[in-house]
């Protein structure tokens, strides 16, 4: 039987839709924040695949022809970009000052934990490009001679922590104006926060897919100058 | 086939985007020049939106899914992270709610302000 899986092209891509179709379920019946859709499916898939004694490998010869789609799908957030552009003129001084208090914040807060914890360098360039999307992400570790896997590790995690915690940071810290709700999403949890965004609307959708793009582009300068600090 | 001509147009973009990251020097990833590409389009009007919003939204709409695979990933990389599990799981939940927290009141701010003087 194992064969059979460890063969399979589809199966990989089968299961992760599958488990995605429970964690939609979930979160339609329960609407708790922690019941994330993509953090119940990775962890469905994960059961699965430990259950069925199928390697990541075998996995990911049909996963990879999801991740596949992610370049695309990333083109495509120009389309509620340029249907907000109008929106965007209107509020430029606001976008640019929320987007670059973020990235600034993000190597701030970096390096505060890398001196309250004693990181090594290495670890902690590792971590200074943790919010922004992946891609750009794994560039800048490797230029700054990081951890690249760990880089990768802490992305991921990044943008479903922040995906599942937005509603409450956004309560707790009276976030209103869908702008700044997008912006805010996007900048911390690039992407996977942006699918979040786009469930909020139109805006907030729009604002997030800005602010990955954006953000991603500023930490690469940003983060050569923080390495330097520590 | 009016989806397919869709998807194919957002291909297209994706690829002229992969040929910047080849020809130019820097470390930006082929979907970042995508989307300018396609922005570019679509305000000079090279590309209409209707040429490409329907497969664009329902991309957008997929996206989550497209993460399953890496996020499954994180399992190869336990090895590597369980030594420095402690400090890497606080800095990711502190910086992830700092972000968030700055970039959207500072955003909030500048934009009520810029509302009161209006007025």
């Amino acid at each position: 039987m194992k064969d059979v899986w460890g063969n399979s092209l589809f199966f990989g891509a089968v299961v992760s839709l599958l488990a995605y179709e429970v964690g939609l379920l979930l979160k339609r019946r329960f609407r708790w924040a922690i019941l994330n859709p993509l953090l119940i499916a990775v962890i469905c898939v994960i059961g699965v695949n430990a259950a069925m004694k199928v390697d990541y490998q075998t996995y990911n010869e049909g996963g990879q022809y999801l991740s596949y789609l992610l370049t695309p799908a990333t083109v495509c957030l120009a389309v509620p970009l340029y249907e907000q552009l109008e929106l965007l003129k209107k509020h430029l001084v606001a976008v640019v000052c929320g987007i670059v208090a973020g990235v600034l914040s993000s190597m701030v807060g970096v390096l505060l934990c890398a001196i309250v914890f004693g990181l090594q360098h290495e670890l902690y360039v590792t971590l200074l490009p943790k919010s922004i999307t992946t891609a750009i992400g794994m560039g800048v570790s490797e230029e700054l001679d990081g951890i690249v896997t760990i880089t990768v590790a802490t992305i991921i995690v990044t943008g479903i922590l922040g995906s599942v915690i937005a509603d409450g940071v956004f309560a707790l810290f009276h976030i209103e104006e869908p702008v700044a709700r997008g912006l805010a999403l996007g900048n911390a949890s690039h992407a996977i926060g942006t699918s979040k965004a786009m469930e909020l609307g139109q805006v907030e959708g729009a604002m997030s897919g800005l602010a990955v793009a954006v953000a991603g582009l500023l930490t690469v300068l940003t983060a050569s100058v923080f390495a330097q600090f520590l | 086939m009016n989806l397919l001509k869709q998807f194919s147009r957002i291909l297209l973009v994706s690829l002229l985007g992969e040929i910047l990251k080849a020809v130019l020097p820097l470390p930006i990833p082929a979907s970042v020049y995508g989307l300018v590409l396609m922005l570019v389009f679509l305000r000079t009007g090279l590309l209409k939106v209707g040429q490409v919003r329907q497969a664009a939204l329902f991309l957008i709409e997929i996206m989550p899914v497209m993460f399953i695979p890496a996020a499954v990933g994180l399992t190869e990389a336990w090895s590597s992270l369980a030594p420095v599990l402690l400090p890497v799981a606080v800095t990711t939940l502190f910086t992830t709610v700092l972000v968030m927290a700055v970039t959207g009141t500072a955003t909030q701010f500048v934009i009520r302000r810029t509302k009161g003087d209006a007025k």
